[in-house]
């Protein structure tokens, strides 16, 4: 299988490569990042995988991704990994960390919380990195990430 | 101390330590004893009471005016010009320029907080919808220190409504900060929330969770009451089966040891029947008014009369 997997999302000679997703994450994950590339995104969908049974994967050609982009992976997907290609080959390997704080990337849950009434960016405080719940710094309600708290930028 | 309160907000209880707790009750008992008199002379409070609220703002009004300052404010939205469209933001942009310091409570949660970030003076949290109310707990504090001298090695059992509760909330993360021992006393359907709990397993508070009030209150040092309400259950028959057994009453009380206080954050409606407000252990009435004097204190040291 792995002879085949270069054809089939070609491989990249400068760039980001986002390995890993957890299936059927992986346009979840594109979502979160949004447009941040002008150059050509590859997505493959549903390769076998040892670590996670069927895992999705994205690569962004000409593109390096910033880490608090990157980061914001860790909220759907933390078993992601990042790589940065240049030149063909892998100059580093990205780990994914929690942030300590959320700015202005998920919508906070509770309907009467003055960011969902009133232009007010949201701001949150990671209260635990393992399950990633996170206390809303305005209504102090403690939620667990679910994807439809985050604010799909670029393509909402 | 090196406690400086000088233009601070005070928004939540997460905002505070033990240490800032403690010496906002020393102030406060300054302030009760006579201390620090006149401590508001010539300083304007704006109270904006976007929800209507009768005891904590004729108590914000009574503190001010006893200490020489002058209030000005409204008491429902329906009389401020949210009713016009205009956001909290704006509103507590304009106020700010007309006073030294606002007191506001409003229904939407955050929403003092968020006055906080555009306001030039201190803003005091009277209650954000069922988020917090930290001028509530403080007195709260300052009137288990009055009467047991610490908090520290005491046994406090808090009763009723404990899971949408705001005021038991924010009394139990105050609480925290001590080494005290809790006891929960309600129905299954209004128990205190896991998050709460956990909370207190990290703090490695001792934490009890009772059906009923029974002979065990016998060690409690306080007993904080709240109001179960009947919205709160899905089957009125449940409600009606459970309400006897959280209800204060001549009878239920010899439950409670010779030193069990008894509070409550009013207004009560009848989980404390009227026959024991004479019973010396019942100090509810003695807890609501000392929210004068820690409101005194609050607003004095937030704009720098007390130091």
């Amino acid at each position: 299988m792995s002879g085949d997997r270069s054809y089939r999302v070609f491989k990249i000679e400068e760039g980001t490569v986002i390995d890993h997703i957890p299936s059927p994450l992986g346009l979840l994950v594109l979502d979160i990042l949004g447009q941040v590339s002008e150059g050509i995104i590859s997505i493959g969908l549903n390769f076998d995988s040892r670590r996670t049974g069927k895992k999705d994967l994205i690569k962004y050609e000409h593109k390096v991704i910033k880490k608090e982009e990157t980061d914001k992976i860790a909220l759907v997907a933390p078993q992601a990994t990042i790589n940065i290609i240049k030149g063909g080959t892998v100059v580093e390997k990205r780990s994914i960390d929690v942030p300590d704080t959320i700015e202005g990337f998920l919508t906070c849950m509770n309907p009467n919380c003055i960011t969902n009434l009133e232009k007010v960016k949201t701001s949150f405080d990671v209260v635990e990195k393992e399950k990633v719940k996170v206390k809303c710094r305005y209504c102090e309600r403690v939620w667990e990430v679910k994807p439809n708290m985050i604010e799909k930028d670029g393509r909402s | 101390m090196g406690i400086d309160f000088k233009g601070r907000s005070f928004i939540s209880l997460s905002d505070m330590n033990k240490e800032e707790i403690l010496y906002l009750m020393e102030k406060s008992g300054e302030v009760k004893a006579g201390k620090h008199k006149g401590l508001l002379s010539g300083k304007t409070v704006a109270t904006l009471f976007f929800e209507p609220s009768t005891r904590t703002r004729l108590s914000f009004e009574s503190a001010v005016l006893q200490q020489g300052g002058q209030i000005f404010g409204f008491s429902s939205s329906a009389s401020s010009s949210t009713q016009k469209g205009e956001s909290l933001t704006d509103t507590i942009k304009t106020v700010t320029g007309y006073c030294d310091a606002i007191v506001m409570r409003h229904k939407i949660e955050g929403a003092a907080r968020r006055a906080s970030q555009v306001a030039d003076v201190p803003i005091i949290n009277a209650g954000d919808g069922a988020n917090q109310h930290p001028t509530q707990t403080f007195l709260d504090i300052f009137t288990m220190m009055e009467k047991k001298g610490s908090i520290d090695g005491k046994t406090i059992g808090l009763m009723g409504d404990l899971k949408y509760g705001r005021t038991t909330h924010s009394l139990l993360v105050a609480l925290s900060f001590f080494d005290v021992r809790l006891a929960f006393i309600s129905p299954q359907e209004l128990k205190m929330p896991e998050h709460y709990t956990d909370f207190l397993k990290t703090k490695g508070i001792e934490f009890m969770e009772w059906d009923v009030l029974d002979e065990k209150a016998g060690d409690l040092d306080f007993l904080y009451c709240t109001r179960i309400q009947k919205e709160r259950f899905f089957d009125p028959m449940e409600y009606e089966r459970v309400k006897g057994s959280y209800i204060l009453d001549k009878e239920s009380i010899q439950l409670l040891g010779d030193s069990t206080y008894i509070m409550h954050p009013l207004p009560r409606v009848d989980e404390i029947a009227e026959e024991i407000d004479e019973d010396e252990r019942a100090i509810y009435f003695e807890q609501a008014h000392n929210g004068v004097p820690v409101r005194q204190a609050l607003l004095g040291l937030a704009l720098g009369t007390i130091r």
